[in-house]
């Protein structure tokens, strides 16, 4: 065996949890390889896009009909556009079975989807903890708000995020750059919310992973609001941007784009994980990799994915799979609903710069006296500004006057989105589907999974709230919609693997470690035991970094 | 990850059914040609699209986008080059169905064109140029709000919206009928705006 396939731990995937496991690893001073199953991308250098302007793009960022065929899953909806195709999965060759319909945006290179988020950054507080356990829906969360908030403090402070701190009860404080501005429209919105109920509705400005100052060695948001193209500034927090560069500080880290982890390799004497298998996705050659802890980061289901593969001589259903609950609850965050209106007035003030963030609303469902006909609740996220055609505009006839018009903005408008809770039911699930292969001849998944009526009962004041608040704050012609859902659709995939307090009833222990095999961790979303209704990538991180710091600590005590 | 994406893209409250057509584009959502993959054809394309590039057929594509856009204090669409990016987007982006339409819609209106004048449209003075497309912008706007979403949209209204999409990101479009800041550098959420200012292209 060559001693170099040899390392201190193994880290597979390299997005948001696997960026910050390989740089808190390295960072304590473990030999670590990185494994990425899609291309590298390399900072600035591979983000053509982020320069050009938009009459550099042939069909200046819209859709072929050759993108539609190719990216039948992206075309479903926003995602599939001419600037950052490169960045999302290549759908031919990774495909998997929709038992249900399922909408998987997949970002298989390095830095994954870290390159693509949204950004916007917020902490789950003990109203999500505690969910489960108080409303009797999947297993009780291994772990509490005082266990991660030391984390937050610790993610928030590397990754950057700018936020002000509002003292809210629903929504905990972190440790932010200074917030980006509200427009004067959205701070007269957020008095007015605030006076007509009572200080319980907050309108507070997106907390996100764009610097607002310079931080750690990077240049602040220069309010391109392009971030999905990659940032040459590096204002946005990526892989690429922030945890990568650290990592590869060390000398402790080894990169390996190209490299799908087939396996983990298990020894059933000592009940641990003795590496990964590999294969190459341009060679098709298998290898093997040895390390002490092995990081599963691949994304929520992959995640899954991975351990369904392992140890199938011991467990059929792979790795973590004795409780039973391996690739069962899943959830994502269910959303496109809202309400929108149009804001008289304000005809004399405008903005300048491209904002890449908007406004947040947090929870205030079920949370204190209030009690609704189903359980959880939802967040809103959205923004004021000021249209390009106006509703005059539209009226007027080709020619002239038209087109002098149209180069004017129009009425301010507001819309708002809300984002909920879907609750961990064990018949949502993923399996595999050994029928249907990958290019490399892998199983893929099967995705088994639906809204039910909690959801579709809360989806109905996601609407009136809204619509009702907009009222409440002066707007006109307020106007409630819902686009429809589907699973997927809020790229927030989580569950799968979730954390617990008993073997019998979870997959993971509350540092995140494979029951049945404590040298594997599994950091990503994977991990959720509830959803919360936040947007979740700033937990990961958290937990992440948490179960790095007890992973060494146990290698020093020699109990891994 | 993508909430940020989808909340800066949402067009706010677009009031006409014509202006989300138009951005509709811009967010890369639109529906013409959605349904092909829908219904799991595969694609054919139409013969006479490649006609749309020959110079003379630019030339005519920009004398009409010119008329819908014409040259004010700001330059037309002809001179931003919509007459080039049109068939472009006819080729690559359309469906068979909305490819017949447009290629058929050329013909129509160099029909009205004759009818009407006895000349082809290129022979008309700009006054008359208008006058033939102002009705026929009714008619589509009509149709457009009364026709079942599966049916193919109205000529006219492809010409427009590529107009419009093509006028406002093109260079010129951007960055003289609007104003473009590549880098803003800064955020200023009270910006002061007297009337006759220009929109921010993006």
């Amino acid at each position: 065996m060559a001693t170099n396939n040899r390392y201190d731990a193994i880290v597979i995937g390299s997005g948001i949890s696997g960026g910050w496991a390989a740089k808190e690893l390295t960072q304590k001073g473990l030999k670590t390889i990185m494994l990425e199953r899609g291309r590298d991308v390399k900072h600035v250098e591979d983000y053509p896009a982020a320069t050009k302007h938009p009459w550099e793009f042939p069909h200046r960022g819209g859709r072929t009909q050759q993108m539609i065929a190719d990216y039948p899953v992206l075309s479903r909806d926003y995602p599939l556009n001419e600037k950052n195709l490169d960045f999302w999965v290549t759908e031919k060759d990774s495909p998997y079975r929709e038992v249900k319909r399922f909408d998987w945006y997949r970002g298989y290179h390095v830095g994954g989807r870290s390159l693509m988020w949204g950004r916007q950054s917020y902490r789950l507080g003990d109203l999500d903890f505690e969910a489960n356990v108080k409303d009797e829906h999947g297993v009780d969360w291994p772990i509490r708000y005082k266990d991660i908030a030391p984390w937050y403090n610790y993610a928030e402070k590397w990754a950057g995020i700018s936020g002000n701190r509002d003292g809210l009860d629903v929504l905990p404080d972190g440790e932010y750059l200074p917030p980006m501005p509200m427009n004067v429209v959205e701070k007269d919105l957020a008095d007015r919310i605030k006076k007509h109920y009572g200080g319980k509705r907050h309108f507070i400005i997106g907390r996100v992973a764009n610097l607002s100052v310079p931080h750690e060695g990077r240049i602040n948001c220069q309010f391109q609001n392009q971030c999905w193209l990659g940032c040459n500034f590096g204002a946005y927090f990526s892989t690429q941007s922030s945890t990568l560069p650290a990592a590869m500080a060390t000398n402790n880290l080894t990169l390996r784009p190209f490299s799908i982890v087939t396996r983990i390799l298990y020894d059933k004497d000592t009940k641990r994980a003795t590496g990964v298998e590999i294969v190459d996705a341009e060679t098709h050659q298998t290898y093997e990799y040895f390390a002490k802890v092995v990081f599963v980061c691949a994304s929520a289901f992959n995640s899954t994915w991975v351990l369904m593969n392992s140890a199938t001589d011991v467990w059929e259903g792979g790795l973590g799979s004795s409780s039973g609950e391996l690739g069962h609850n899943a959830m994502d965050h269910h959303f496109r609903c809202g309400a929108r209106g149009r804001i008289e007035g304000y005809k004399d003030r405008y903005y300048y710069g491209r904002r890449p963030t908007g406004l947040y609303i947090p929870r205030f469902r079920n949370v204190g006296d209030d009690h609704r006909p189903y359980v959880r609740g939802f967040g809103y996220q959205g923004a004021a500004t000021r249209g390009r055609w106006s509703g005059e505009v539209a009226e007027m006839s080709i020619g002239g006057a038209w087109k002098d018009a149209l180069c004017e903005p129009g009425d301010w408008s507001v819309g708002f989105t809300a984002f909920g809770e879907i609750l961990p039911y064990h018949e949502n699930r993923i399996f595999l589907d050994h029928d249907m292969r990958d290019k490399w001849g892998l199983p893929v998944l099967a995705m088994d999974m639906e809204i039910k009526a909690n959801e579709r009962a809360m989806r109905k004041d996601m609407v009136q709230d809204c619509e009702a608040m907009l009222d409440a704050a002066g707007v006109k012609d307020v106007e409630g919609y819902d686009r429809g859902y589907e699973f997927g659709m809020g790229i927030h995939e989580m569950g799968t693997a979730r954390m617990g307090r008993s073997p019998k009833s979870s997959v993971l222990n509350a540092y995140n470690q494979v029951w049945d095999a404590l040298n594997v961790f599994v950091t990503d979303g994977a991990c959720m035991t509830s959803g919360g209704c936040v947007n979740p990538s700033l937990t990961y991180m958290a937990l992440t970094a948490r179960a790095v710091d007890f992973a060494v600590g146990e290698l020093k005590k020699g109990n891994l | 990850m993508g909430t940020e994406l989808r909340l800066m893209r949402t067009p706010g409250m677009m009031t006409r059914r014509e202006a989300l057509a138009c951005v509709g584009w811009i967010l890369g959502s639109a529906v013409v040609g959605g349904h092909l993959f829908m219904t799991g054809c595969t694609r054919r394309r139409t013969p006479r699209v490649d006609d749309l590039f020959e110079s003379s057929t630019m030339d005519l594509l920009g004398d009409v986008a010119d008329t819908i856009l014409p040259p004010t204090y700001t330059p037309g669409a002809k001179e931003a080059g919509v007459g080039a990016f049109i068939p472009v987007m006819v080729r690559d982006c359309y469906d068979e169905k909305h490819q017949v339409v447009f290629v058929d819609g050329m013909d129509a209106l160099q029909r009205a064109s004759r009818d009407r004048y006895g000349r082809e449209f290129q022979q008309l003075t700009a006054d008359e140029r208008t006058a033939l497309l102002a009705p026929i912008d009714k008619e589509a706007k009509a149709y457009q709000l009364t026709k079942e979403t599966t049916d193919a949209d109205h000529y006219f209204h492809l010409f427009k919206q590529l107009t419009l999409l093509g006028y406002f990101t093109s260079e010129i479009g951007a960055t003289k009928a609007l104003r473009y800041v590549q880098i803003p550098g800064r955020y200023d959420g009270d910006y002061p705006y007297q009337k006759g200012d220009r929109a921010w292209a993006l």
